[in-house]
């Protein structure tokens, strides 16, 4: 019974991890129908940014749970500042283009925001300083579940909820909403759909830096390509779970999570990424939009 | 024009064995003839070529100093573009020169196919390069000897030290589903499992590479009791796993390979790397000898030697040394004088064992000390 327990929360502290990137993936979607595959370069972006302020602040001799407040912050706006001009720049041209090429204009700032942080970075793994403290309190549990995965889990927790009410009480999650609908219906009744598409790439890129901030944390190192490959598990999830919907994207990334986990703790890690994506193909034959999502009617 | 450089190339190769072949067969009883054969052409010359020049700089030491008893050792070089079936030619060309010993091949492929020859015919070839295990392990090449560590050396340095040094029972073996690192695992699975009922085997599991999280992977290795985790693979999935390993408060030693002796390990994981055994080549970089042939080629060649160079080096001093202690070109004396005579070179002070795998050649192990890696005695 341990062991399950202890699978299980391993399950879910990758599903959290999962999760932190799979909500903007699913939010974007949600609104404009688009996947973005810069989204994993963003969170990328946003550890590197955390690791170059944790430096210079570790340097100035803070402590650390200062350094994780304000690294985490501006690794926020820094994100920001890209995912605005990424939907700006590579987007926002082709918002009335077929979707096929917003998609390929996804990959393509996908690769170019990888390879420019190999030029302009590193292409070694880097160390990424533990920041989030060993809990004394959390000792006795220390073997099964880390103080890092608490912290990671609890964010989730807190950021699902914030998106949600976000966006099913505030005026803004309003105009969100009636954007994702129908745009040109949107735009006649006074709605800035520009404004509201840029809010929602802002928001979905916070989510990714502070996902960053945090695995990379977690994990302890970073490079240029950690983006690509938790990107493609995050839009895995978001899929599982239903894309576009936001408590869909983190029930789709626990149940990845758990899938990983117990494959691997039950049958063998070396089918761990065929259990998870065997899964994937039974989800989508039994509920082709997802688990939480909702099937949506097409106007031909 | 490339192609007419490259036949001019051949028909001045071709004129300069012909002329080797003149010049040794009519001083017959006065020259030792040593082949060097390997890849001198081709996508893998950078491997062989490196080979012909160490060959040349000790045989040009031995001739200056007057030879070996009393006889001047020419070269015979041939090129078998690592491929076997023109190792197999090669064999036959220089033994029809009247080769005495070889030094080459390169590859194991190519190796293996011209030793057959070589095995009719008694004649002793050493390779610089050819890490396949069974061309020494399965016994059926009595006259090859090498002086390169084999592919299974680290896999079997690691269970020993598990088993002997540590005195473990129950080891987890992991690897990372690459080549390099389940070659390695598949091979310490074996060894412990051949161990003689000293280990077991308690896990054998593949990771999968730049997964964000291998808590479940580690769980397992918890739940098995493991007392070691011999892990084949590269450092950023090593780190990862122990650095969850240490988070989880598990004490279980950690021993892996040279993909992981590497800096940027201690860099990543920091202090959870205290303690972490990796098995790596063994330091050549303060041996004098090693330093004084890596300058003798600076000095003729004007470049920095390239692979396997001291290796070559070795195995050309090896081979003359015991020719020298033989007291001629004999088969079964030459074989006796490798086993049993230690010879200084780049590589240390070697000599070879019954299978003819060198002793005193291969990998050592490491462990991470206070941030670097330290080389503990076996």
């Amino acid at each position: 019974m341990d062991y399950f327990l202890e699978l299980f929360l391993g399950g879910l502290t990758r599903g959290s991890i999962y999760a932190l990137i799979a909500l903007g993936y699913t939010m974007v979607y949600g609104i404009i129908e688009l996947i973005n595959f810069a989204h994993g370069e963003i969170y990328m972006i946003g550890a590197f940014t955390a690791l170059i302020v944790i430096s210079v602040l570790t340097m100035m001799g803070m402590n650390t749970i200062a350094i994780l407040v304000i690294a985490g912050f501006i690794a926020v706006i820094y994100s920001c500042a890209y995912g605005y001009t990424v939907e700006k720049i590579a987007y926002k041209p082709l918002r009335r283009a077929p979707r096929l090429s917003a998609l390929i204009s996804a990959i393509g700032m996908s690769l170019f925001l990888q390879n420019y942080v190999l030029l302009a970075q590193t292409s070694d793994f880097l160390p990424f300083p533990n920041l989030i403290p060993d809990f004394t309190f959390m000792e006795p549990y220390a073997h099964i579940i880390s103080s890092a995965e608490v912290v990671i889990l609890i964010t989730t927790t807190i950021v699902m909820i914030l998106l949600t009410v976000l966006i099913k009480f505030t005026k803004m999650g309003k105009a969100m909403r009636a954007t994702s609908q129908d745009k040109d219906m949107a735009r006649l009744v006074g709605i800035d759909v520009d404004r509201v598409i840029s809010v929602t790439f802002v928001l979905g890129s916070a989510t990714a830096a502070i996902g960053g901030v945090l695995i990379a944390s977690h994990v302890g190192m970073i490079n240029f390509y950690i983006g690509f490959i938790a990107g493609i598990k995050a839009f895995v999830a978001a899929v599982l779970g239903g894309i576009g919907s936001i408590p869909g994207a983190v029930l789709g990334s626990f149940v990845l999570g758990w899938t990983e986990s117990f494959a691997t703790g039950y049958v063998s890690s070396d089918y761990e990424d065929v259990f998870a994506f065997v899964f994937l193909v039974l989800i989508l034959i039994f509920r082709p939009a997802g688990i939480l999502g909702r099937t949506e009617k097409h106007t031909v | 024009m490339k192609k007419k450089i490259g036949k001019n190339l051949i028909i001045a190769m071709s004129l300069i064995f012909f002329a080797c072949c003149t010049f040794g067969t009519s001083f017959a009883q006065d020259v030792i003839k040593l082949g060097v054969a390997g890849a001198h052409s081709g996508d893998l010359a950078s491997y062989g070529l490196p080979s012909v020049k160490a060959a040349e700089l000790v045989v040009n030491d031995i001739n200056a100093m007057g030879g070996i008893n009393g006889k001047k050792v020419v070269l015979l070089i041939e090129d078998d573009a690592c491929k076997p079936e023109l190792g197999s030619n090669v064999a036959t060309k220089l033994l029809s020169a009247g080769v005495d010993i070889v030094m080459g091949h390169i590859c194991s492929g190519a190796t293996k196919a011209a030793l057959a020859i070589y095995k009719e015919e008694n004649i002793i070839c050493m390779s610089p390069s050819a890490t396949n295990p069974p061309l020494t392990q399965s016994g059926d090449y009595p006259n090859f000897y090498r002086t390169i560590a084999s592919d299974d050396a680290q896999a079997r340095l690691e269970v020993d030290y598990a088993l002997d040094v540590l005195k473990v029972k129950k080891i987890a073996v992991l690897h990372d589903k690459g080549d390099y690192g389940k070659g390695l695992a598949e091979f310490a699975k074996q060894f412990i499992e051949n161990s003689g009922g000293k280990g077991q085997v308690v896990l054998y599991e593949g990771v999968t590479p730049g997964a964000v999280d291998y808590s479940a992977v580690v769980q397992k290795i918890k739940r098995s009791k493991a007392e070691a985790v011999i892990f084949g693979g590269y450092h950023p999935e090593a780190s990862k796993i122990v650095m969850q390993m240490r988070k989880k408060r598990m004490n279980t030693y950690f021993i892996s390979d040279d993909g992981v002796k590497d800096d940027t390990f201690i860099k990543v994981a920091g202090k959870y790397a205290e303690g972490v055994y990796a098995t790596g080549p063994m330091d050549t970089s303060n041996n004098p000898l090693a330093i004084a042939a890596t300058e003798k080629h600076q000095k003729t060649y004007g470049a920095d030697p390239g692979a396997f160079f001291l290796n070559a080096y070795a195995a050309t001093q090896a081979l003359l040394n015991a020719v020298d202690k033989a007291g001629s070109t004999e088969y079964q004396a030459v074989s006796n004088a490798l086993k049993t005579e230690w010879v200084e070179t780049p590589l240390g002070r070697i000599k070879f064992d019954d299978k003819g795998d060198a002793i005193g050649i291969g990998f050592a192990m490491y462990q991470v000390k206070d941030g670097v890696y330290v080389e503990v005695s076996k």
